[in-house]
């Protein structure tokens, strides 16, 4: 698999970054690079084999459906969830206009 | 398997219409998802938003047992396929109601897989058989934060108290081939949830909402392109855009056109949908497995208790009431809104007999508290006390009729039953003796009617009746004054 100007393009768009015609030639020759490298792992026979998401036997925990049980992870704080928005406005995040 | 004579009449013939539904379902909990913020409805902005929420760096998501639970059993009540093993996937896009830039989702293996729902027959409403919709996947996600524009001349307002509420999003097999199907799988789905308890169906506050996928073909033909209008909020809405939309298609390709697959956005105020060109290129959602959440594996003793939870589902509870001799309109008026159907419950718990019962429910209690502008949930009846009336009436101790002027008085005291026939000397009589003597005053007064009675004019019987019941004060037992006024007659 390798990639084009236009496909590296197209994923800067829709990540937002802003990227140079220098920097889109760059990118196109990196990224295929790191793909061409990941793809040596396709020569690995895994028939049979189960995906791995672990390396050490773990399995996904949950939380009891408790408000603020850990302050961490609770709400309540509005005052620190906007203080780095540069504009809030009467407890709102201020954005540009985004209307359809 | 369509069973549906719905169709759009065209220039160039008869159009079907074909629909499937994406509905999303807020999942009842006290926190979030992935965080321990709370999910009330209409909180000051921003004061249910966890630094997950948020998207800070460095939070990790931790799903909420609850949330998996009530998937699950929304899954069994449509008897769907559980899958023990299902993970969570990000799909990304910019916006600025997404504080990740990617919603956590379950695209590749989600938690319910196929299962199926029954829509009553309802002639009135267009729907001539019973029909099983299909439901293709159940899968759990996270809602985005609000936008607000119309505060500021240029800002748009960001509100993030729903960032990471979770989300049921229950997909239909196009099945739908009407309005009227889709209005009823909405009902019926919306029952189920609230059944369940796993959602409140809430449409008016956006707890349930739908993206309406329509295309339109030549009977037997093969599908159509289909658009799909998001986030629509109402039975009544997603009817609208279903017959509005379809039309839209007919003539766009009667006029030579093509359909294209794209997002719509309905407006109410028009009763019209319109593109949402500006989103295309958002459709490249680059989903892949989340790496912060390891695969979401259930094991047998989770699944039982979710099943053991199960309360009577709507159709189990229609089949027990049809069973008791209830009217299939009335089974199915009883069984729509879970708080009418447990309120009916106790009813027959405390004794009431099924008929009687489910008439008196959906004629005169549904009319008092209509007329009264409450619902069952405030009603100032209970079950219990509407027992006591009831068993009066069938025991013979009142009429009917004095049950009326019974039901009036307990809606005005709060007064009991019993209390109120004691103290206003309400008990119907059957006694013989002064029934025979206001029939005999009766029919010497109408001596004339008692004359063309004779002879073959029956339908005076009713006069004769009304006026005894009448001399009575309506107290007498009706079966006693029937038999008497026959006898006298005869």
């Amino acid at each position: 698999m390798s990639i084009d100007q236009a496909t590296v393009r197209k994923i800067a768009s829709l990540a937002r970054i802003a990227i140079s015609d220098a920097e889109a030639t760059a990118m196109e020759g990196e990224l295929n690079g790191i793909l061409g490298w990941v793809e040596q792992l396709g020569e690995v026979d895994v028939t049979g084999v189960e995906p791995m998401t672990a390396v050490i036997p773990n399995s996904l925990r949950l939380r009891d459906d408790v408000i603020n049980a850990d302050p961490l992870t609770g709400g309540n704080r509005r005052d620190d969830v906007l203080a780095n928005a540069p504009a809030p406005q009467h407890g709102f995040f201020g954005v540009p206009k985004v209307i359809e | 398997m369509s069973n549906s004579t719905y169709r759009i009449k065209g220039e160039t013939g008869e159009w079907e219409v074909v629909i499937g539904l994406e509905v999303h379902a807020q999942i009842t909990t006290n926190a979030k998802l992935f965080s321990g913020a709370a999910t009330a409805f209409g909180a000051e902005p921003n004061t249910q938003v966890s630094l997950v929420d948020a998207a800070m760096p460095g939070m990790l998501p931790v799903p909420n047992r609850e949330c998996v639970r009530q998937a699950v059993r929304t899954g069994m009540a449509i008897e769907a396929q559980i899958n023990k093993y299902s993970r969570f996937d990000r799909k990304n896009y910019f916006y600025a109601d997404l504080p990740q830039g990617y919603q956590i989702s379950q695209l590749y293996h989600p938690i319910v897989g196929e299962g199926s729902l029954t829509i009553e027959a309802d002639e009135k409403a267009g729907l001539p058989e019973a029909k099983v919709i299909g439901v293709e996947r159940i899968h759990i996600e996270q809602d985005a934060g609000k936008l607000m524009h119309d505060q500021h001349p240029t800002m748009s307002y960001v509100d993030l108290n729903r960032s990471g509420v979770a989300l049921m999003e229950i997909v239909s097999k196009p099945d739908m081939r009407s309005p009227a199907e889709a209005g009823a799988y909405v009902r019926k789905l919306r029952a189920i949830l609230r059944y369940v308890g796993s959602c409140d169906g809430n449409m008016e506050e956006g707890s349930m909402r739908a993206d309406v996928n329509v295309s339109v073909r030549k009977p037997g033909d093969e599908f159509g392109t289909r658009t799909e209008t998001k986030n629509v909020n109402s039975v009544r809405f997603v009817m609208a855009v279903i017959e509005g939309e379809a039309k839209r298609q007919v003539a766009l390709i009667e006029s030579g056109g093509t359909v294209v697959q794209e997002t719509r956005l309905y407006d109410p105020d028009r009763n019209e949908t319109r593109s949402m060109r500006s989103k295309e290129d958002a459709h490249d959602y680059r989903y892949f497995p989340d790496p912060d959440l390891l695969p979401l594996e259930l094991d047998d003793a989770f699944l039982a208790e979710c099943r053991a939870s199960l309360p009577e589902l709507p159709d189990a509870k229609r089949d027990r009431y049809l069973g008791l001799g209830i009217s299939a309109y009335n089974a199915d008026v009883l069984t729509a809104e879970v708080e009418a159907a447990r309120w009916f419950d106790t009813l027959l718990d405390a004794g009431a007999k099924g008929p009687t019962a489910a008439n008196w429910v959906t004629s005169e209690l549904f009319g008092a508290l209509n007329r009264m502008g409450r619902d069952l949930t405030d009603s100032p009846v209970s079950p219990q006390q509407a027992a006591e009336l009831l068993g009066l009436v069938a025991d013979g101790t009142i009429s009917g009729t004095i049950a009326k002027t019974v039901f009036e008085k307990m809606l005005e005291s709060g007064d009991g039953a019993a209390a109120i026939v004691d103290r206003e000397g309400l008990k119907q009589t059957s006694d013989t003796g002064a029934i025979e003597a206001e029939i005999a005053k009766i029919l010497a007064a109408n001596a004339d009617k008692v004359e063309q009675y004779k002879g073959g004019k029956e339908a005076l019987f009713g006069f004769f009746v009304g006026q005894t019941m009448k001399a009575m004060q309506g107290k007498a037992n009706p079966q006693v004054v029937n038999e008497l006024l026959k006898k006298a007659l005869r």
